[in-house]
């Protein structure tokens, strides 16, 4: 059925969509200059630097993979990618639950709703850097949460991740999901608003739970929705450097520092380019290696129905 | 026509004279504390009262974060006017790469190596002939602070070797204080670290691991001790020692609730905005150590390169000023420093800053801190172990002096 349609579509207009060809490479233009140039060029001149000794400046004095093998010896690193992985796999779970859930509750043609919509994403308007020293504040034993609820009686209330090695990574993980999961919110929201009202009809006529609905018949029409979301806040996993910034500084010890962090440490500070730039090539390879393919089978070439 | 070009040429003339008047000179620094507050105002303020050049403040917390941020600006090719660093070998390959303002001409006009005190301070700024930066104070980092009332209070006596501090700081927890107000930041953890290496040794111990690079010296008994000693300080900090800023740490010895905070000759500057006398309220150790030694480290400001010459003329008055007698004299007494000159009268040294002159007239109680001879990125490597071993107790003595002697191994 598609192919007779593009056919005769062919057929019909041949000139035009020769015109429309030009014209749209034409627009997209700047946009592939500026995506080869900023990306290819850009990130190759990184994955080069990355076998040279350079120091603040960029040079050309080739150590091989020297680079990387002090990078995988480096303790800070190790535990950088180990706290991404935790912190990545969790964020992006608790994200999509409570997203989902408050899209769920919004869902219920509740009062308010837009007064709700505001206050789930008003978070996510609110920059890392202040949402890191909010919590920061909030987390503190002394002035903070744990300080407040002690005062009001619960003595042996305990609440200050931050202050501990092994926690604070966990602190982190709250305040990045409470800024983000509005996020996720919205876009949930668009998904279920976006699913036909026949098909509740049709569940309610068979007798199926809401949650039954919601879970085995919405879930899975909402696929797309659910990709965005995750690229989206995988996106942001990657990177995280600005929250890790205000909230601890990547501290206790080393406890909550981040890839992303531990290469701008060193091309700027530390005036260790070649190491930051071997750092940047190994947080590029999981996402070359993993999310191109993926990407590639679920929008360049859709699977066949 | 006459009247075109004249009215072009009134035209280019004003502009040139606005571009004459109105340089403004951007200023990145940290100091952001109370007392660091008032210091670095009085040299805004002094600098706006000299012309129509401007002072624009550009204030970042903590010093890692406030030199990431001139780098990045001088990298990418938005360079402040002028940039604070440590007197050390963080801006070496700014000055490699001729990013910086050559300050030779000011500096032979004012006879800079004639006056400058000790002369040393001036060596990280001097490469190739040329002069790249101007140190604008001493600061000497080994220091014990204690409430005084605290200790009377306990009934012990100040310690003033780590020996003493360990005997004494399991009754001052029992009294209910905390022995050791501590700030968990990555710099300040790694300078307790050098404060009790030096208070451990000496001078020549020093020197054959930061500069000889000696990784014998790195893995010996001396520095195992050195590791054993700082670990046990750990039990006597509070939880909320993580990320606490130094300021606020001291402000827990201001207030009594700790006994004592090792930090720099700086804190003096906070005991001072908060009322506090020397030596009667407070006291300060140098060391702690049976014979004192003080680093002479401190701030430099580099002024970066550029295409503007008004802005390069008000850059060089900028220099000028920050080393002119009275302006070392106004901003060292608000700052808690030593001035790099001799020649201006500390009227309000108190009793602590005494303490100091003297030792700094002693040659041999004076040493060269360590990031003068390692790179920031050895610096970097150092801190990361250090930071690490306080934070995770189960990490071995033997575990943290292999990597230590590893990273002096390998260091520039």
């Amino acid at each position: 059925m598609e192919e007779t349609m593009v056919t005769s579509a062919k057929v019909s207009k041949p000139r035009r969509t020769k015109r429309v060809q030009i014209s749209s490479l034409l627009a997209s233009a700047p946009m592939a200059i500026v995506a080869i140039g900023v990306f290819v060029v850009c990130v190759g001149y990184s994955v080069v630097l990355s076998f040279t000794k350079s120091r603040l400046f960029p040079n050309f004095n080739w150590v091989g993979l020297d680079q990387y093998e002090r990078l995988w010896g480096t303790s800070r690193w190790i535990v950088s990618v180990e706290n991404l992985f935790l912190y990545g796999v969790l964020f992006i779970a608790l994200c999509l639950v409570s997203g989902f859930f408050m899209a769920v509750f919004l869902d219920q043609k509740v009062r308010f709703e837009s007064g709700f919509r505001t206050l789930f994403l008003y978070p996510y308007a609110m920059s890392l850097v202040v949402t890191g020293l909010v919590w920061q504040w909030m987390m503190e034993p002394s002035l903070g949460l744990q300080n407040v609820v002690q005062r009001m009686g619960w003595e042996s209330f305990e609440f200050a991740p931050l202050v501990d090695p092994q926690y604070a990574i966990y602190g982190v993980l709250i305040a990045a999901v409470w800024q983000s999961s509005g996020l996720v919110m919205a876009l949930m929201l668009a998904g279920l608003r976006g699913i036909d009202g026949e098909i509740w009809k049709a569940a309610r006529v068979d007798g199926i739970p809401t949650w039954r609905t919601y879970l085995f018949i919405v879930l899975p029409m909402m696929r797309p929705v659910m990709i965005t979301s995750v690229v989206l806040l995988a996106v942001g996993v990657v990177r995280v450097y600005d929250l890790i910034v205000a909230q601890t500084g990547g501290g206790p010890g080393m406890s909550t520092e981040m890839p992303a962090k531990f290469v701008i440490d060193h091309i700027t500070a530390r005036g260790n380019v070649g190491l930051g730039m071997a750092a940047a090539t190994m947080m590029l390879l999981p996402v070359l290696l993993v999310i191109g393919p993926w990407i590639y089978r679920e929008y360049v070439r859709p699977t066949k129905h | 026509m006459m009247g075109k070009k004249l009215f072009a040429a009134t035209i280019g003339a004003g502009f040139m004279s606005a571009s004459v008047q109105a340089a403004d000179v951007e200023v990145i620094h940290w100091w952001t504390s109370g007392g660091e507050q008032k210091a670095v105002t009085v040299l805004a303020e002094e600098y706006n009262k000299l012309g129509n050049d401007k002072w624009v403040d550009t204030a970042v917390a903590l010093g890692e974060n406030a030199r990431s941020l001139t780098m990045q600006r001088i990298l990418g090719g938005d360079a402040p006017g002028a940039a604070q660093f440590n007197t050390s070998r963080q801006f070496e390959e700014l000055i490699e790469e001729g990013l910086l303002l050559d300050l030779t001409p000011v500096a032979e006009k004012e006879g800079w190596k004639n006056f400058i005190r000790p002369s040393s301070i001036l060596n990280p700024c001097m490469k190739d002939g040329g002069i790249y930066c101007v140190p604008v104070n001493i600061h000497s980092n080994q220091w014990l602070w204690t409430n005084k009332k605290v200790f009377a209070d306990v009934g012990v006596k100040e310690p003033h070797t780590w020996e003493e501090f360990l005997t004494v700081a399991p009754k001052i927890q029992a009294a209910g204080y905390i022995p050791l107000a501590f700030g968990g930041q990555g710099w300040q953890e790694r300078h307790v670290f050098d404060v009790v290496m030096i208070g451990m040794t000496d001078e020549k111990f020093w020197n054959s691991v930061w500069k000889d690079k000696d990784p014998k010296a790195a893995s010996s008994d001396k520095m195992r001790k050195v590791f054993e000693t700082f670990g046990a300080l750990r039990q006597f900090t509070d939880a909320g020692a993580p990320g606490r800023n130094w300021n606020d740490a001291t402000n827990m010895v201001i207030t009594g609730k700790a006994a004592a905070q090792v930090m720099g000759d700086w804190a003096r500057g906070e005991f001072a905005a908060a009322g506090k006398v020397a030596e009667v309220d407070y006291g300060c150790i140098p060391g702690p150590a049976k014979r004192p030694s003080l680093t002479l480290g401190g701030d430099a400001f580099i002024f970066p390169k550029s295409s503007d010459k008004n802005l390069e003329a008000a850059q060089m008055k900028l220099a000028s000023m920050m080393l002119s007698p009275t302006i070392q004299a106004k901003f060292n007494n608000t700052k808690g420093s030593l001035p790099v000159r001799a020649d201006v009268d500390l009227d309000v040294a108190d009793a602590c800053m005494k303490k100091g002159l003297a030792l700094l007239d002693d040659p041999k109680a004076t040493i060269t801190p360590a990031n003068n001879y390692i790179t920031e990125d050895t610096n970097g490597q150092v801190q990361d172990l250090v930071s690490t071993f306080w934070n995770e107790p189960s990490m071995s003595v033997d575990t943290a002096l292999s990597i230590f002697k590893g990273i002096i191994e390998d260091a520039e």
